[in-house]
């Protein structure tokens, strides 16, 4: 009795989760089903976004926003991916143990800060920092890259450690008793054993890179203009949505509506390559 | 002093864990004789593994532990060297490359089975692959089980038999043609057929390298061994051929533990 419950209720709870994602699609699609009428594949290709005379209709592209969203995401997993690797490898596998803990610790605290407070402490004391370092005006891909690398590194490197823990000793010792030095045991064993995770840990970390609103709304600049440089200010999908929303109507709505799911679209591509990629090779 | 027979000798050796009040193993004499199987027999806890984890310096690996005494092995010119006296890591590397060492449990490494035994090799510095091709299959050859695996060189040692990953992992020590082979109970983790095959590559082995077997199984130490060393609570309590230690122990204790009375 309680097992055949327990059963339909883990059913239930998974397939809870496909009508989920197919009702948040299907919503999208509807809303933007303007839009797409209106602009088709050419949405995806241009580069410009103006509320028509009046209000009335108007212009409306993704390409700005789109290229946006991806350059940030990939500065910050350029640099977040080898630092959180390194924290990971340094904590589980070099750390002298009365270090494991205090820094372990301070990871944590660093995942917990709302990403708000990484959005002001990068506008007021990050970007002027880059601004100095590399020119421009401070706020723009690079500066909002960069926090962004900041915000995902505790997370990555908290659950590739946990992986990393996992490990078993007896087969780091036998790559040492082949004559392994530390650095090959953990290239060569860690690494690999702990593989699953790590790309895991990755597509999250990507997930969340690629959705973040506030921190980088504060940093980006939210021009509405394509980037020539890595320190120009420009846009991202999340942040036009969020600054625009509660104006927008009709075609512009409806446009949003197209871009959120070009967002959604993005992420299940990046996140599915990732997927079958990385893991698809293992049997 | 110097006694060509011995491969490898502990003297006076004494060995304490980080924090521990007291020595693990007090004062240990024990010769590992080429070419020959040494077994370490004694109850849990006497320290038998401890020993042979010394002889490879695999305990170096955690801080703070302490060494006394020597351990010597025997060079390529007769000569006997500390190693206790070794410090950098290439030191140890090739410290393990001559002294290799399989576990209790099968430890395949996450890659393909010619990987696994090709992977000592290559980092010995075996580059050229007809070389390691060589190598390889003259030591999956060596470890009696080429037969079975040389269809399926490519796919990955974690789908193998447990018997099968133990042997490989046997090929794998044997491919750097080391001089000594440590055995840290190989065959606990294994059921009879496996042990069996293993006891016979093991067996096979000692007239290319000498062996010192850790085992829980009185039979396997009397079946396998020319020489049994007796340990307990850190003691050596007896060494002597295999034979008259289970025959006719020189000690009490020997006689009371080959004989199930304690242990």
């Amino acid at each position: 009795m309680v097992g055949r419950f327990f059963k339909e209720f883990s059913l239930f709870s998974a397939v809870l989760i496909l009508i989920i994602l197919a009702g948040i699609f299907a919503t999208l699609y509807i809303y933007a089903s303007d839009s797409i009428h209106q602009f088709g594949w050419h949405f995806l290709t241009t580069d410009v976004w103006e509320v028509g005379e009046d209000d009335e209709g108007g212009v409306f592209g993704g390409l700005i926003p789109i290229v946006g969203t991806l350059l940030t995401t990939l500065i910050a997993m350029v640099i977040a991916v080898p630092i959180a690797m390194g924290i990971a490898v340094f904590l589980t596998e070099v750390a002298h143990p009365m270090l494991i803990k205090p820094v372990s610790i301070a990871i944590e605290l660093l995942a917990a800060i709302p990403s708000i407070i990484y959005g002001m402490w990068g506008l007021f004391y990050f970007a002027p920092i880059i601004q100095h370092l590399f020119g421009g005006s401070g706020v723009g891909l690079l500066t909002a890259g960069i926090v962004l690398a900041i915000m995902i590194v505790p997370f990555m490197s908290a659950i590739t450690k946990d992986a990393m823990n996992v490990v078993p000793g007896v087969l780091k010792e036998s790559a040492y008793a082949m004559g392994a030095t530390k650095f090959e045991v953990i290239k060569d064993v860690v690494m690999p054993y702990s593989k699953t995770a790590i790309i895991g840990s990755v597509i999250l970390a990507l997930g969340r890179a690629l959705g973040e609103t506030m921190a980088v709304a504060f940093l980006i600049g939210s021009i509405m203009k394509f980037p020539k440089h890595l320190t120009d200010p420009t846009t991202s999908i999340p942040v036009l949505l969020a600054n625009n929303f509660s104006e927008a109507q009709d075609l512009e709505l409806s446009s949003m509506f197209y871009l959120s799911l070009v967002l959604f679209g993005v992420s299940f591509i990046i996140i599915s390559i990732a997927k079958f990629y990385f893991l698809g090779r293992k049997r | 002093m110097s006694n060509n027979k011995d491969i490898m000798r502990a003297e006076d050796f004494s060995f304490t864990y980080p924090g521990a009040p007291a020595p693990t193993l007090k004062s240990i004499n024990l010769p590992i004789e080429k070419n020959k199987i040494t077994a370490l027999i004694g109850p849990s806890g006497c320290g038998k593994s401890t020993l042979l984890r010394a002889f490879n310096r695999i305990h170096d690996l955690y801080p703070g532990l302490k060494y006394d005494g020597k351990l010597l092995l025997q060079n390529q010119d007769g000569t006997m060297e500390n190693i206790l006296e070794l410090k950098s890591e290439s030191d140890l590397v090739h410290l393990r490359q001559r002294v290799g060492m399989i576990f209790q449990k099968p430890t395949p490494f996450p890659m393909s089975i010619y990987e696994n035994v090709a992977y000592g090799l290559k980092l010995s510095g075996v580059k050229s692959k007809s070389e390691l091709d060589g190598r390889v299959e003259e030591a999956l050859k060596g470890a009696a089980i080429w037969s079975e695996v040389k269809d399926r060189l490519k796919d990955s040692a974690m789908g193998m038999s447990g018997g099968q990953q133990q042997r490989l992992c046997i090929a794998r020590a044997v491919a750097l043609k080391p001089d000594v082979l440590l055995f840290d109970e190989p065959t606990s983790a294994l059921d009879p057929i496996s042990t069996g095959a293993i006891e016979e590559l093991v067996a096979e082995l000692k007239s290319e390298v000498s062996i010192a077997i850790v085992t829980h199984n009185m039979q396997q130490a009397s079946r396998l061994s020319d020489y049994t060393a007796f340990m307990y609570l850190g003691d050596l309590i007896e060494y002597n051929k295999t034979k008259k230690i289970f025959m006719n122990p020189d000690e009490k204790l020997t006689e009371d533990y080959i004989t199930g009375r304690f242990g």
